[in-house]
């Protein structure tokens, strides 16, 4: 099992293009992180690059797990699906639709890999009757009705719903590092009161958690032990939980101020964007 | 949902057998490789059959003859002269077990067919060992005024019914391989329901499995009277393993006022196979005829189930599948005659291309003049599963009446490598999640399967799938 994740000088490019220009962070077992900062700063590209989204290179730099032993394992080498079964998870920010899939079956396969990290393909699935009992628990408890379970994963589901099936894998797999992606996003406050206390159940103090997030009612139950700000793909400023609560009533003009050399980055990258977009 | 297949096999099994299996053929055929007017009247003197179908043999054999290839469609790469067109089953059964390739075995194995089956399957058997007698549901049906049996027996035994509707739906003249058939045809089903009568549990083909009724140029009839109704399964989803390389069977369907019928069918040939199938349902006054069809394995699949809407309020749809993977081709698809006014057409096909296969929609939707207030869709959709991989469509729209709405969707799709990541980034391997993939592309179809063909046919994409990575 292992006690950190550590990400040191993490360099991302996307078409050619970098994105996160060094990056440093490191999560323990049982701690929580906020990652915060304006749109477009980086901080998507940051989860797909720690879950091993093959359009996201990372260019420099190392994302390693580490034993209580201090054996490390080097994630970057490894294929999404081996970091899973790692202990890594994210819960997206725009969750995929697989049409004619159901989410009870998917997660079922799911989850007998994930916690038989040694299971070859084609051996037995977890049976049914075990997998069937605690997904209904679970979806008791995340006050999910038991017929989501049959619907097709992703396909049609609202905003919230895709949010709250995210939440759900999350309780189902129990990975040792969670990154969560906006998971409040498209959700009512009542909802993200449910999530934020669901996430906190979950994790306990067996889970290193990175929260995405612009507001801070996600973190009311999950206080984390630092919140970090991203601005033209660095982390330019961390803090405690007063940061959070700063930046989603201040906003960033303060951090764009203080660190121009990333803002100016941002810059750069918006404009870069809005060419593409013009151009394309 | 998972469920014990096993089971559901056994079960289906049981349900065969006790029906008069043929065993006492004549013996005074000769079997030869090759295709002349000798060949032809042997085969219907054997099985000592009326006049008039060895008249029918003859003059298919003459149609045949003068037919070109046709043009589209695939490489039709077949010496006609180099093919047994017809043999006893006992000449069938030459094989052993361990002849049979370690493949099919273990394709076998997955699918969880049991011991019997596998070796009437595989042709070491003639047919199926089972003991068990399933007597009841044979005497209920009969007791209906049910009729089914292969054709041969029909053709002694219903010579009237035969006379009247054998050859009418698809004529000899229909296309080159209706007259091969026609010529050489041996085995297959004939179903006859009569008014009214509802069967309500699939009718399987091997319920009355022999190497009669499943050989190489089958000929199906199936007459659902008025207000009658039935859903007939053939074969079975195991591979079809046979050492000729032509199949082309011929399926005759006609649905009377009100009736219903659905046609099921499951594929799975070898690789060597050229499958080259006709099937045709004309469907009368408020009749319903859909046809269900899964094709996987062949060399050229050639297959485009039709169904002629005659009369008003008629209704027919086609819903396909498609599984091409390296050296197939499979040119499936669909055809829609609406004959009258009012009536109601749907097709839905779904191919998977993969490893250097190729599938092509190619289908056909007509309407007649006259045939007011008609409506049609059509909807293909492909999955490319990597770059060496081919799908084209062939979509064909006559329309000769102003007073309709015909739609036509298709798409063409790569899996996503969003799809795939996502998935993955849940523990499942690139192989698992493309098979999960698909299995989510087909599912609008397989939800249409009974049970266990549903599984049967999970496993089968889950086998197709394997290997396809990495
Ligand atoms: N797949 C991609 N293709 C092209 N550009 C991308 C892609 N993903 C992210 N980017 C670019 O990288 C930058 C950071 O995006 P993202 O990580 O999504 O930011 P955030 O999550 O902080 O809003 C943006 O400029 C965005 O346009
Ligand atoms: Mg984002």
């Amino acid at each position: 099992m292992s006690e950190r994740l550590e990400i040191k000088n993490v360099h991302v490019a996307v078409e050619g293009q970098e994105i996160l220009k060094g990056v440093d962070l490191a999560i323990g077992r049982g701690e929580v992180h906020a990652l915060m900062g304006p749109n477009g700063s980086g901080k998507s590209t940051l989860g797909y690059a720690i879950m091993g989204h093959p359009s996201y290179e990372v260019t420099e730099g190392s994302i390693e797990l580490i034993d209580a032993d201090g054996t490390r394992h080097d994630i970057l080498a490894m294929e999404p699906d081996l970091r899973a079964r790692a202990g890594v998870f994210l819960a997206f920010q725009r969750p995929m639709a697989i049409p004619g899939v159901r989410l009870a079956d998917f997660l079922r396969h799911s989850v007998t890999n994930i916690r038989n990290p040694d299971r070859k393909e084609g051996q037995e699935l977890m049976p049914m009757r075990d997998f069937r009992g605690e997904l209904k628990s679970k979806m008791k408890d995340l006050s999910i009705d038991t017929e989501f379970a049959r619907r097709y994963v992703n396909d049609g589901f609202s905003g919230g719903e895709m949010k709250r099936a995210e939440i759900l894998q999350l309780a189902m797999l129990r990975p040792q590092f969670a990154i969560l992606d906006e998971t409040d996003s498209g959700l009512d406050a009542d909802a993200v009161r449910l999530a934020s206390e669901s996430i906190a159940r979950i994790g306990g103090a067996e889970m290193g958690i990175l929260i995405i997030t612009h507001h801070e009612q996600l973190l009311e139950h999950n206080i984390p032990l630092q919140t970090h700000v991203m601005l033209g793909g660095r982390i330019v400023e961390s803090g405690g939980p007063e940061l959070a609560a700063e930046l989603h009533k201040q906003g960033y003009d303060r951090i764009r101020k203080a660190y121009p050399e990333a803002a100016a980055a941002e810059e750069a990258m918006e404009a870069e964007r809005r060419l593409e977009t013009t151009t394309s | 949902m998972s469920t014990d297949t096993d089971a559901s096999s056994t079960l289906a099994l049981g349900e065969i057998n006790k029906y008069d299996f043929r065993t006492n053929t004549p013996s005074v055929f000769k079997a030869r490789r090759g295709l002349d007017r000798d060949i032809v009247s042997q085969i219907s003197e054997m099985k000592q059959e009326p006049t008039w179908m060895r008249d029918f043999r003859l003059k298919s054999l003459d149609i045949f003859n003068s037919k070109p290839m046709p043009k589209w469609g695939g490489n039709i790469g077949i010496d006609f002269q180099d093919i047994f067109y017809y043999l006893k089953p006992a000449e069938q059964q030459g094989k052993t077990w361990e002849e049979v390739p370690e493949e099919i075995k273990k394709t076998f194995d997955r699918l969880g067919i049991p011991e019997a089956e596998r070796k009437f399957l595989s042709g070491v058997k003639a047919q199926f060992e089972s003991e068990v007698v399933y007597g009841s549901l044979a005497e209920d049906l009969a007791k209906k005024g049910v009729i089914f049996t292969d054709t041969d027996t029909a053709v002694r035994e219903h010579p009237d019914l035969l006379k009247e509707y054998f050859g009418s739906i698809i004529p000899p003249t229909d296309n080159k391989f209706a007259a091969l058939n026609s010529a050489v045809w041996s085995g297959g089903s004939f179903i006859y329901v009569p008014k009214g009568v509802s069967i309500e549990f699939p009718l399987q083909a091997y319920f009355r499995i022999n190497a009669e009724s499943m050989g190489q140029f089958e000929r199906t009839l199936i007459i659902v009277d008025e207000g009658a109704h039935v859903h007939y399964v053939e074969g079975c989803t195991a591979p079809m393993y046979s050492t000729e390389s032509l199949h082309s069977a011929v399926v005759e369907i006609v649905v009377k006022k009100h009736g219903r019928c659905r046609y099921t069918t499951i594929q799975n040939w070898a690789n060597n196979i050229y499958n080259l199938v006709t099937k045709r349902a004309l469907a009368y006054e408020g009749a319903m005829m859909e046809w269900i069809d899964g094709n996987l394995g062949s060399h050229l699949t050639m297959k485009y189930p039709a169904v002629y809407m005659m009369e008003p309020g008629a209704r027919g749809e086609i819903l396909s599948i498609a599984f091409a993977t390296a050296g197939q081709h499979q040119d499936a698809g669909a055809k829609l005659v609406h004959a009258a006014p009012n009536t109601s057409g749907r097709i839905v096909s779904k191919s998977i291309s993969k490893n250097g296969g190729r599938s092509s929609y190619r289908g056909l939707v007509r309407v007649e003049p006259g045939a007011k207030k008609s409506r049609s869709s059509v909807v293909c959709d492909a999955l490319i599963l990597d770059d060496i991989s081919r799908s084209d469509t062939y979509p064909y729209i006559e329309i000769e009446e102003q007073d309709v709405s015909i739609g036509h969707e298709a798409s063409v799709s790569k899996i996503g490598e969003e799809q795939l990541f996502y998935l993955m980034s849940r523990g499942l391997t690139e192989a698992e999640a493309s098979t999960m993939i698909v299995g989510g592309f087909i599912e609008p179809l397989v939800k249409e399967l009974p049970m266990e063909y549903a599984v049967e046919m999970n496993r089968l994409i889950e086998l197709q799938m394997e290997g396809s990575v990495g």
